[in-house]
Formats: structure tokens, sequence, C-alpha cells
């Protein structure tokens, strides 16, 4: 059997607390090839920590332990700064949330999704622009060369996000994480931004880590689900059958979402009875 | 009773809101008008709460009661006090600032003496402060914690706690006296006074415009110490707003999209947080000129460097109030454009704010 | 131990007391870690200390001249030498450290006040008054203030008390604009809604629920300034404009100095390393206090 393209074995973060350490991701453990992987959870779950792990973007004070981090016959938790830089970008690269903050306010659209490109080298200088057009129709905008010229604070969420997925895939990386890319967005724009990913995704044979609180959206858009809770991942299922989920809390979110024809008066809320370490809210 | 429920005024921030030109322009005219007028209020107060009487000042205290009169009228000291005011600020205005008692010349024609020195040693004093300060505190944003970061901090800290006339008098007894490094009190050595056509009064400038080397390095050497105080003094808080500038960016989440981007540590802190910042920076530069004006008053003194400072505080000991009150318009008026003009510089180049 | 250490640090904390305990517990631990901010507050306690007690902490008189010990260096008789007249200069730093303290604390008890009460009724009435207080706060801010200072003691005369007005009269636009900016985040929120329906005057509400509330950034602000306000008042003692001789000012006492720089130069230094240590102390408990207890505000202007 042929090693898998990202393999994490055992991640820790742990950040100090005022009573000692405090472990936030708590040996997380999985494998993606070429395929969809999604990582679902509630805020302070560990999902997001654990994405930007594999890039290896934790600040300190918090640190990073594992047992194995591999991605493509390399070992990342290794390499140099240097080393992981030619990764980052080049090979995994990452969608973040809000594209009010996450593209650069004082300069221009055309410039960030160029800079992505010239860091790697990867083309001679005449071509960048080109390139850059060519990727901006790929997502969908229609008027590329004017939308160059404009500052992220002048185009809506939606547009944002394609700019930054198109900055995120130019430089065609094997993985693409992407991290609660719609939470920021309007409800009309999700679906096209997620169904924009999975058709670049799947035109570049890329994996892809979808990150996302919402069950549903990730079982729709992924082949696999992790389901993480304080920090661990207590479930792994196959996207289409999540009816087999066993854990109580993946059961509990199941529960918690209204169907069409509900006969439900009331929604269930999360039980988290079982739950004896944590402290239910 | 009714519960006072005002509209909140919108105060500075709707300051900052679209830019448009026409009535921005007014808008500024306005401000600055106003805080003109504030200054001169608060000089025209200080002149009428001196207990020494105008008018003896004039006609000294053996005047008979006519003479005292008479004087008092022409002095317009008779009038209500607002048109008294309204007289001074036209006064000012048209450049009439009185005559001062020391020198027996009009203030203004003594300022215009003065002022070189003193916008020359300033001048180089920013420069030295922006070109150590910016990349210090840009420098320990990027290894905030670090043993370099503290260093800086406590070396910013310094400016804030040293006395600048103290700073003066030991950096003299050190390189001038000490080590012979540099050129002593004053301008330039006694020697070389007087030789090269005063032309826009700054000294350097003027040697280099005659093309008198020799002058030009002696200028160079008196002024290099004066300036190196007042510039560390500017760097302090450069560095300290850059620092604080720098991390709030740092912290951003574009900066995370550069990084996961492939771009060098390098790149990310240059290209990606300083780049937004520099607007602000400005800002905080234009501040710290005005600030570093106001200090070379005490440098001046300790340098015996003929500006205005040492103007100004030779009349404050002879309560030579025209010369004080018109010193202190003059250092209050540059204060005011400087600041103005950071403010309004922040919002036409920041893309945000068009 | 153990357990009351548990009990300051609870995540959920079972009472309100214990939730303010639990919250002093924490600022106090933080202030301690900052070694700069510790550092501080001894110089200040040491300040204070020295000038409670200085004339049995000083060796000598401050203001004996000794015509016959002029100019010694500093030895194990005079640890910081003597001046012109011979007086100890350790003597006079030290009883120095009183008119140290009287400055900033006049300062800080007339600037802040009126800044405090200047800010908070503008945030609070907000339209017109608000606009015309902060027109005058904004003149006062935009103007030089060691240049003001210097025209205000030169029209008052020159002197110790008329240092500390002029000083006073420069420094509270400051803290103006801060409470103000305070004011305005609490302004429209519930419990002053609250205390308002249940028919307390203005006078009331400002007083006993909006300047309480301003209190501690200004505070923070106050131990900012400290350090530019020892340094205004030592800059115009050092122009002849502050305390009078002989009073042991330290900015006089440095301009005695001058002459004597270049072969007596522990005359000048001595005062100035005085100077530096109080205003650094001000500075690092400023900060120190700062990062504790606002952490928003960090490195603000």
């Amino acid at each position: 059997m042929t090693e898998p393209l990202l393999s994490v074995k055992n991640l820790r973060v742990e950040f100090p607390g005022p009573r000692g350490p405090v472990e936030v991701v708590r040996g997380v453990s999985f494998d993606l090839g070429r395929e969809r992987l999604g990582i679902v959870g509630e805020s302070g779950s560990g999902k997001s920590l654990t994405a930007r792990a594999l890039l290896r973007l934790i600040p300190p004070p918090a640190r990073v332990r594992q047992e194995a981090l591999r991605f493509d016959g390399m070992d990342l938790a290794a390499m140099s700064e240097r080393q992981m830089r030619r990764v980052r970008g080049a090979r995994i690269s990452m969608v973040m949330q809000d594209p009010k903050f996450s593209l650069n306010p004082v300069m221009t659209i055309g410039s960030q999704i160029a800079e992505a490109l010239r860091v790697h080298g990867t083309l001679p200088r005449g071509q960048i622009r080109a390139r850059v057009i060519e990727m901006l129709t790929q997502v969908r905008i229609h008027d590329p060369e004017h939308v160059m010229g404009l500052y992220p604070h002048e185009v809506s969420g939606g547009m944002g996000q394609r700019v930054m997925i198109a900055m995120m895939l130019i430089p065609e990386p094997d993985i693409l994480i992407a991290d609660e890319p719609t939470s920021a967005l309007d409800v009309s724009v999700q679906a096209q931004v997620l169904d924009l990913i999975e058709t670049m995704i799947a035109r570049n044979g890329m994996g892809l880590i979808l990150i996302s609180h919402d069950l549903k959206l990730v079982a729709r858009y992924c082949d696999r689900v992790l389901v993480m809770y304080r920090g661990e991942v207590v479930e792994a299922l196959e996207a289409g059958r999540l009816d087999a989920a066993a854990h109580p809390y993946t059961r509990g979110l199941l529960e918690s979402v209204p169907r069409m024809n509900e006969t439900r008066r009331l929604l269930p809320v999360l039980d988290r009875a079982w739950d004896t370490e944590g402290r239910g809210t | 009773m009714a519960a006072p429920t005002p509209p909140i005024s919108e105060g500075p921030r709707a300051r900052h809101r679209a830019w448009d030109g026409g009535t921005a322009v007014l808008r500024f005219a306005t401000v600055t008008a106003l805080t003109f007028l504030g200054l001169l209020a608060i000089t025209f107060f200080i002149g009428r709460i001196v207990p020494i009487d105008p008018v003896v000042a004039v006609v000294g205290d053996r005047a008979s009661q006519e003479v005292y009169l008479a004087t008092r009228e022409a002095l317009g000291l008779d009038r209500p006090l607002l048109v008294q005011f309204a007289i001074y600020v036209r006064d000012v205005v048209t450049g009439d600032l009185g005559t001062s008692l020391t020198t027996g010349r009009p203030v203004v024609e003594d300022l215009k003496r003065f002022f070189p020195a003193t916008f020359e040693m300033a001048t180089l004093g920013i420069l030295i402060g922006v070109s150590l300060g910016v990349p210090m505190g840009v420098t320990a944003a990027a290894r905030a914690g670090s043993w370099i970061d503290q260093v800086i901090r406590v070396l910013g800290l310094l400016g804030y706690a040293v006395p600048a006339f103290w700073m003066g008098l030991v950096a003299l007894a050190v390189f001038y006296a000490g080590l012979g490094w540099v050129g002593g009190p004053g301008r330039i050595d006694i020697f070389y006074d007087g030789v090269v056509p005063t032309v826009t009064g700054l000294l350097t400038v003027d040697a280099l415009i005659a093309g008198d080397w020799q002058i030009f390095r002696n200028a160079v050497s008196h002024l290099v110490l004066p300036s190196a105080i007042l510039g560390f003094f500017s760097l302090a808080y450069i560095a300290r707003m850059t620092r604080s500038f720098m991390l709030d960016q740092l912290g951003q989440e574009f900066v995370t999209t550069a990084r996961v981007k492939g771009v060098s540590p390098r790149a990310v802190i240059w290209k990606h947080a300083f780049y937004p910042i520099r607007v602000q920076l400005v800002t905080v530069i234009g501040l710290s000129y005005a600030v570093l004006l106001e200090g070379s008053v005490m440098v001046e003194i300790v340098f015996s460097w003929p500006g205005i400072g040492n103007y100004l505080t030779t009349a404050l000991l002879r309560a030579d109030m025209n010369a004080v009150l018109g010193a202190t318009i003059l250092i209050g008026t540059v204060f005011i454009v400087i600041n103005r003009l950071s403010d309004v510089l922040y919002r036409v180049f920041d893309p945000r704010s068009r | 131990m153990a357990r009351l250490h548990l009990w300051l640090t609870d995540d959920a904390p079972a009472s309100r007391w214990q939730a303010q305990a639990g919250q002093a517990f924490r600022v106090a631990r933080s202030f301690a870690r900052s070694p700069l901010a510790m550092l501080g507050a001894l110089i200040i306690l040491v300040l204070v200390v020295t000038a409670l007690f200085a004339p049995w902490l000083a060796p000598y008189s401050p203001v004996g001249q000794n015509l016959g010990e002029r100019l010694l260096p500093p030895s194990w008789a005079h640890w910081m030498g003597t001046d012109e007249l011979g007086r100890d200069i350790l003597s006079r730093v030290i009883h120095g450290t009183r008119i140290t303290l009287l400055i900033v604390v006049m300062v800080a008890l007339i600037s802040a006040p009126i800044g405090l009460v200047i800010g908070a009724v503008a945030g609070y009435f907000g339209g017109w008054t608000d606009r015309v207080l902060m027109a005058i706060t904004d003149v006062f801010l935009s103007l030089p203030k060691l240049i003001m200072a210097l025209a205000f003691v030169a029209a008052l005369g020159a002197g110790l008390q008329n240092a500390i007005i002029a000083i006073a009269v420069t420094s509270w636009p400051a803290y103006a604009r801060i409470a103000r900016a305070e004011t305005l985040t609490f302004r429209n929120s519930e419990f002053i809604s609250a205390v308002t329906l249940q028919g307390a005057s203005s006078l009331r509400v400002i007083s006993l629920h909006v300047i309480p509330l301003c209190m501690s950034s200004t505070i923070i602000r106050v131990t900012l300034d400290m350090a530019g306000i020892i340094l205004t008042a030592a800059g115009l003692g050092f122009l002849g404009l502050g305390a009078q001789p002989p009073l042991p000012e330290w900015g006089a006492m440095i301009s005695r100095g001058r002459s004597f720089i270049l072969d007596q130069w522990w005359v000048a230094t001595m005062p100035g390393f005085a100077i530096i240590v109080v205003s650094l102390g001000f500075c690092f408990l400023g900060d120190g206090l700062r990062d504790v207890l606002d952490p928003r505000q960090r490195e603000g202007r």
C-alpha cells in the first residue's frame, strides 16, 4: 500500500493557562488522499487549530506536538521554516473564514493574487498577469481586468471569497484547506462558493479539508467526515452514512437539525450528560 | 424628570468618513482657523494676566496721570476686552506681533532671523528619529517578547524619562570636551561666523550653495550632536508607536493569509504588515516633529543654539511678553499646521477612506 | 493554599465575591509577573518613603553651606559629592524627592479632576455641550504643552506654585478626551437608563456612575504622564522658572551644575540620575498598569 498524501498522527496543541497548560487539540489522527475530508465540530472544538497546525502556523506561546506529520513523503514536522514556506501555498493552501479580514485591505486584488504566484517563482513575470486573469475567470468573476484593480473593501463578501479561492488555487496546490469558508457570507452565496470549491477541487484532482460547524453541509460536499469534540476526534463517518453515527455527540447534532415535514414540536438541544469530563453549559 | 437623551455627537469619528473634496477642504480650513483662534485666545489671555502693567512698562512709573491715561488709550487698553481681542487678532494676522523689549526690533523680524536655526536642527533630528525609530519599532514587533524587544522598549521609555537638557549637558561633556568628536556650542566656530552669505538661513545649505566645504563640515559638526539628541527623543516615540501599530497588523487575518501563501517573513513584515500602517506613521511622524520643535527649546539653551528656543527663554527671563507670546504663536502655529496636515494626509493616502 | 488557588482561578465562580476575588487575583498576578512593572512600583515606593523620611535619611542638611568643602568629588563622606557652596548633593537629592512628589501629586490632583469632569459631562450630555467642550479641549491638545507652560509661568511669575499651576493647566485635555471616550462606550447602556429611570439627576448619574467608571483609564493615563510632568517641572526649574533657590529642586540643581560640567561633572549629573530613575519608575508602573488593567488600550497614545 502506498503512503497517503497527508498523514497526521496524534497531533496535540496546548496553550499555557492559569492552571498550567491546557490542551486544545488532544491527539488527532487522520490520513488524507486526493479526496474530500470534512471536519465538523462546535467552536472551540479544535478544528481550526488542527488546520493551522498542518501548515505549522500556530504562533507561540502555543505548543504543537505530534507523532507524525507527513506530506507527500516529507516530514513536515522536521522541516525548516524555509522549507515549510515552499510547501505553504504551493503544495497546501488554505481559504479562511471572512474575506473582509483575510484579504490585505491596502493591496489591490490583482497584486495579492499575483503575489501567490510570484513567491513560488513558477511563472515568468510576463505571464503572471494573463494567468491571474485566467484564474479570476475560472472562479466566475466576469470583468477580471477591472476587479484586479479593486481593493478588497470594494467587492462583496461572496466575490471576496472567490478572490481568496483564486489566490489559494493559482499555484496549483495538492491540498486545499477551507476553514469555515462560508460562515461569514450571505446565505444566498454560500452554496455558490462551496460549489465553486467542489468544481475546482475535482478539476485539479486535489485533496480538500473542509472545516465547518455544519454537519449536513460537510456531508454534502465531502466523502468522509470527522467529528471533533473538545479537541478529540469522536467519530469518523462515511458521508453517505451519517445515520450510522454511534457517538452521542454526533447523534445529538443530527437530532437538533430541523427536517422537511417536521413533526416534532420542540427541537432537542444538545444533551451533554454523557460528557463526564467537561462541564455542561 | 425626563432623562436627557440627546443624540451622541459623532465627534472625530465623523471626520474619518468619506473623503469628499470640497467639504473636506472647507472643514480643514474651518477647524484650522478655529484652532488658531484658540491659540490666539490663550496667548491674549496670558498677555492679560501678566501682573506687570503694560502701560507702566511703556511710560515708566514716574509718568503723570495724563500721560498714563493717554498712553492707555493709545494702546487701546480702555476698550472692552472683546474689542481688544479683535484688534489683537487683526494685528497678529497682519504680521504685527509688537516690538521686543530685549532686541528693540519687531518680534516678527526677530522670529524670521531665529527660526531657520531651529528648523535646521529639528529637521535633521526628525530624519535621525525616523530612520532609526521605524526599523526599531518594526523589529521589536516582529520579535515581540524577545530580548531585543525588551531592549527597544526600555530605550523607548528612556526617551520619556531623560531630561533633554541634562542629556545635552552630558553629551557636550563627553563628545565635545571629552572625546572632541564634535563641535561645541553654537552653530559654527566663531572663526567661520558670517563668512557665507545668508540665502536660506540654514547654515549647512548656505555653505553648500557657496561651495565652501570647510564651513559645511564645521556647521555639520556643530549640528550633529543637538540634532542627534532631539532625534533620540522622537525615536523613542516613533519606535513605540511603530511597534504597537505593527503588533496590531501582525495579529490580523490577512497576515496569516500571506503566510499561507508562502510569503517570506521579511515580505510578510514589510509588505503586508508595514504597508498598511505607513499612513498612520505619517501622522505619528508629523506629531513627533511638532513635539521635537517644542523640545528644541531646552536643547537650544544647553547648546547656545541661536534659535527660537533661545530667543523665547531669553525673553522669558526678562519678562519681554511680546517676544514670549510671538514665539509661542509661531511654535503653536507650526504645531497646529503639522497636526492638521497629518490628519489630512491620513485621509488622502488610505484607500479605505477614499 | 492549593485549594485557595483553585478557588481563585475557577472558570465558573459560584458567587460574585469569588468572581471579584478571582479577578483581583489575576490582575495582581499578571502585574507581579512583569518585572518592569514591579521595578516601577518599587521605585515609586522608595520615592514616597524617601520623601516622607527625608530629614532622617539625609546625612547632611540640604541647605547648610560649608565653603571649606566646595565641589568635592563623590567619596564615602559625600556619596554624590558636594556642590559649589559645599552642600552635600545626596542630601539635596533626598530632600528634592519631596518637591518632585509635591509637584506630581498637585498636578494630578488639579488636572485629573478637571479633565474627568469635562470629559464625563461632554460624553454624557452630547450635542452642543459636547461640541463646545471638545472644541476647547482640542485647541489645548493641539498646542505645544511645554511652550504653553513656559508662557503661563512667564505671565504668572517664576515659582514652584505657579509652575504647578502652569503644568496643570496644560495637562487636563488628555484626561478630558479619555473620560469622554470612556463615557461614550457606556452612555447608552442599560444600567445608566435604569438609574435615570429611577429619577436620578444628571449630577448624580455623572458623579456616582459615570466618573467612577472612567477612573481606571484616567489613573493609568495619569501614571503614564507623571514622567512628562516631572520632566516639564525639571525643565522649568532648569530655566529658573520653577522652584527658587535654595530649594533643592533637581532641575534647578542641574542648572547650577551646568557651569562645572567639564571639571566637576557630578554636580549636574547626579540630580539628572534622580530624575531619570523616578521618571522611569512612573513609566514602568504606568506601562504595567495598562497592560494589566486595560488591555484594549495597549500602547495607544
